[in-house]
């Protein structure tokens, strides 16, 4: 079954945005009508911890937990969090990282997270508007804006 | 049928929901707290209580009432609402009453990793293990069902897994209304004096009887043929990684795990060539199965501590008993900047004191550069384990013991604490601190008694602290803000231990995460008004 499931780590710190990240790409696979998980580990993350979530979707997802060595990517927010992260990754496993994103093309710093997604959703077949329209349910009004401006930053460097 | 991506703690608020609970009680704690908010949110009537005794209490009350009542609470939280579990499976109820006990192997946010499982079999009460956030909100109904036919209280066990993990979740067609109560006078079946607790203990090891009956036949532990070779029985998220693990074997999932049907699981055992239980946590399966005389494997020791995943349990069934790899190092958790109980702790840590702490945001006092606590065991026991200390210490030590709570702790079980202060006075006196920053930060800033919101944020009554412990005898009672009035704080600290009268210092000043919030109710309210 492995073959038929995608899986995702996100990784960064408390207070990044990662939980919200993996829940969007949870959503839009929900969306795209696949079957779907997603775990987290967020015990205190709100004083500035390790925070890792896991996405797996495709045809009949099992563990919500991706297994060692097994992501076919690894979406890391914080370049500090590669390190004790990447052993998640596949051997043809592939690390995304902000060193895709110059900061100084984004107009909010806290949209990292939606750029990263921008660059994550080039690699999948699914319609950009599904990814859109999620992270704007997601997010209030007023955070639209900024936020498709990131989230189209990521899709052109990605 | 509606399709939704929910986590195990929304798929039981949801079911509750559909399943028309008239009343949800619990007290915070990782990984329960979501499941009342959320059915709040969504229009459910739930509340935060003091603690896991009371919530236990009001939700058999309302179910001796009739009403359909859902109890929840992390793990140790049973511990603190284990006396009315052992009696409540004796009366049982009219309505429905199912307690979520929501276990956390692997210690993600707790203080240790007991297996609740252990607890049904100990009260003669029936339980039921989700597999995934479908069968949380599947298991919640039903749970609610056999409660009412049976008359008895069902425990729904969750992990941390189950309760943090999203998955997609067909919701009934069919939605309940809450019950209609009536009270109907039952003085045999409801007061537990030893004349009518004998026969209605015999009653509750009937109804097992039948119940155990009834699981032998029931589809939902279910079996999932595939080769002779190998035939796995699990339970609740165990079920799914070994189904990972271990793709071409036979399985028997089981769904209620007490009491077990022994007979289902003998004929599956017989129908295999090996046979393994996968536990998570304690051997509770595998001890059972054995201990009814059938050959089953289990898993090593060093599988008992921590969860288990997809690795762990290819592990088990490969009778390995290798170091396994370490799990990647984060970074931990810190106090924020800028949190208020920075100040108290720096203040403790500069004046040497024994520190009897106790569980919140602030345990992390215990970390460098504080470094300033000494004792944490459960909540409440900073100021009894502090009683302890001052009992019995020399007197140079004793006169350095403080007692540190949070204020939604102290409103937990602090209070007794107190009581044994001014009766049992230490010799020297005792000095305690609460840490009081105006919400219950460590499981997500929830309320409490003393913010005087209630569970949804509306205004309540709010606990008065300082008038209740003068109240109750406590010599002297200050309430300052340990940060602005540093000074003041470290005076009082000072003279507080020099003496030997008993003291309690508010140090109060609101969380900066919590503040942000309170100022947006508090806004509301004044709009409301
Ligand atoms: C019996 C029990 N119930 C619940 C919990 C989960 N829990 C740990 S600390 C805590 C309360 C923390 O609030 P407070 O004392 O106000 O301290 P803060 O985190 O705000 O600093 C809770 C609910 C627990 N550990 N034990
Ligand atoms: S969440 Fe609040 S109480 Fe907890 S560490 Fe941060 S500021 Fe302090």
């Amino acid at each position: 079954m492995s073959d038929q499931v995608t899986n995702i780590v996100v990784a960064g710190l408390g207070g990044q945005g990662v939980l919200k990240a993996s829940d969007i790409i949870a959503e839009v696979a929900f969306a795209a009508g696949l079957d779907v998980k997603k775990a987290e580990v967020h015990g205190m993350s709100q004083r500035g911890g390790s925070v890792t979530s896991d996405v797996r979707f495709g045809q009949g997802v099992l563990s919500p937990m991706v297994p060692a060595g097994q992501a076919d990517y690894l979406v890391v927010l914080d370049e500090t969090q590669v390190e004790n992260n990447k052993a998640v990754l596949k051997p043809e496993g592939e690390l995304l990282t902000i060193a895709l994103i110059n900061p100084s093309n984004l107009k909010n710093k806290r949209t990292i997270n939606v750029a990263m997604l921008g660059a994550l959703s080039k690699r999948f077949d699914i319609d950009e508007k599904l990814w859109t329209d999620t992270i704007k349910a997601n997010l209030p009004q007023r955070l639209h804006e900024v936020n498709m401006e990131a989230f189209a930053l990521g899709r052109q460097v990605g | 049928m509606t399709r939704m991506l929910l986590s195990g703690n929304e798929a039981v608020a949801q079911a509750a929901l559909d399943s028309g609970v008239n009343l949800g009680a619990g007290y915070p704690g990782t990984p329960s707290t979501e499941i009342l908010e959320h059915f709040s949110a969504i229009g459910g009537a739930a509340q935060w209580s003091p603690n896991e005794k009371v919530a236990l209490e009001v939700g058999i009350g309302a179910a001796f009432g009739g009403a359909k009542a859902l109890v929840t609470m992390k793990h140790v939280g049973l511990n603190v609402a284990a006396d009315p579990l052992f009696t409540v499976a004796y009366t049982g109820v009219s309505g429905s009453l199912v307690i979520i006990s929501a276990d956390d192997p692997g210690m993600a946010s707790s203080q240790n990793e007991q297996d609740n499982r252990n607890y049904a079999k100990a009260a003669g009460v029936p339980m039921l293990e989700p597999s995934d956030s479908q069968q949380a909100y599947d298991y919640l109904a039903l749970a609610l069902q056999l409660s009412h036919q049976w008359q008895i209280p069902i425990i729904l066990r969750v992990t941390t897994r189950i309760c943090h993990s999203k998955g997609i979740v067909n919701t009934a067609d069919t939605k309940l209304s809450p019950s209609e109560c009536n009270f109907q006078r039952d003085i045999p079946g409801r007061v537990m004096v030893p004349a009518y607790a004998r026969p209605a203990h015999r009653r509750l090891r009937e109804k097992l009887n039948k119940i155990a009956q009834w699981n032998e036949e029931t589809e939902i532990n279910e079996i999932i043929p595939g080769g002779k070779e190998l035939g796995i029985i699990t339970s609740g998220i165990s079920y799914v990684h070994a189904r990972e693990a271990a793709p071409e074997a036979s399985f028997l999932k089981l769904s209620m795990t007490y009491p077990l049907p022994l007979n289902k699981i003998r004929q599956f055992a017989d129908s295999v060539q090996r046979c393994v239980v996968i536990d998570e946590g304690d051997p509770y399966l595998v001890d059972a199965i054995r201990a009814a005389g059938i050959c089953v494997e289990g898993k090593a020791d060093l599988y008992r501590f921590g969860e288990l995943n997809v690795e762990r349990v290819k592990r088990i069934l490969a009778n390995d008993t290798t170091a396994e790899p370490a799990p990647p190092k984060g970074k931990p958790p810190q106090l924020c900047q800028g949190c208020p109980h920075r100040h108290v702790f720096e203040v403790l840590s500069a004046k040497k004191c024994i520190v009897a702490g106790d569980i919140g945001c602030y345990t992390l006092g215990v970390l460098p550069p504080f470094e300033a606590m000494d004792t944490c065991v459960c909540m409440g026991a900073s100021i009894s384990v502090g009683l302890g200390l001052r009992h019995t210490l020399p007197e140079d030590q004793a006169r350095r013991v403080v007692s540190v709570i949070g204020d939604s702790t102290f409103v937990h079980s602090g209070i007794t604490g107190i009581v044994d202060m001014v009766y049992n006075r230490p010799k020297t006196g005792h000095v305690v601190l609460i840490l009081d920053n105006s919400t219950t930060a460590m499981t997500g800033l929830q309320e409490h008694p003393g913010t005087g919101r209630l569970l949804n944020h509306e205004p309540a009554y709010q606990l008065d602290f300082a008038a209740m412990l003068t109240a109750m005898g406590v010599d002297n009672v200050h309430v300052l803000d340990a940060g602005k009035e540093s000074d003041n704080f470290e005076q009082i600290l000072t003279d507080s231990l020099a003496c030997d009268q008993t003291t309690v210092i508010i140090a109060r000043r609101p969380c900066i995460l919590a503040a942000k919030k309170i100022r947006e109710y508090q806004t509301k309210q004044e709009n409301a008004c």
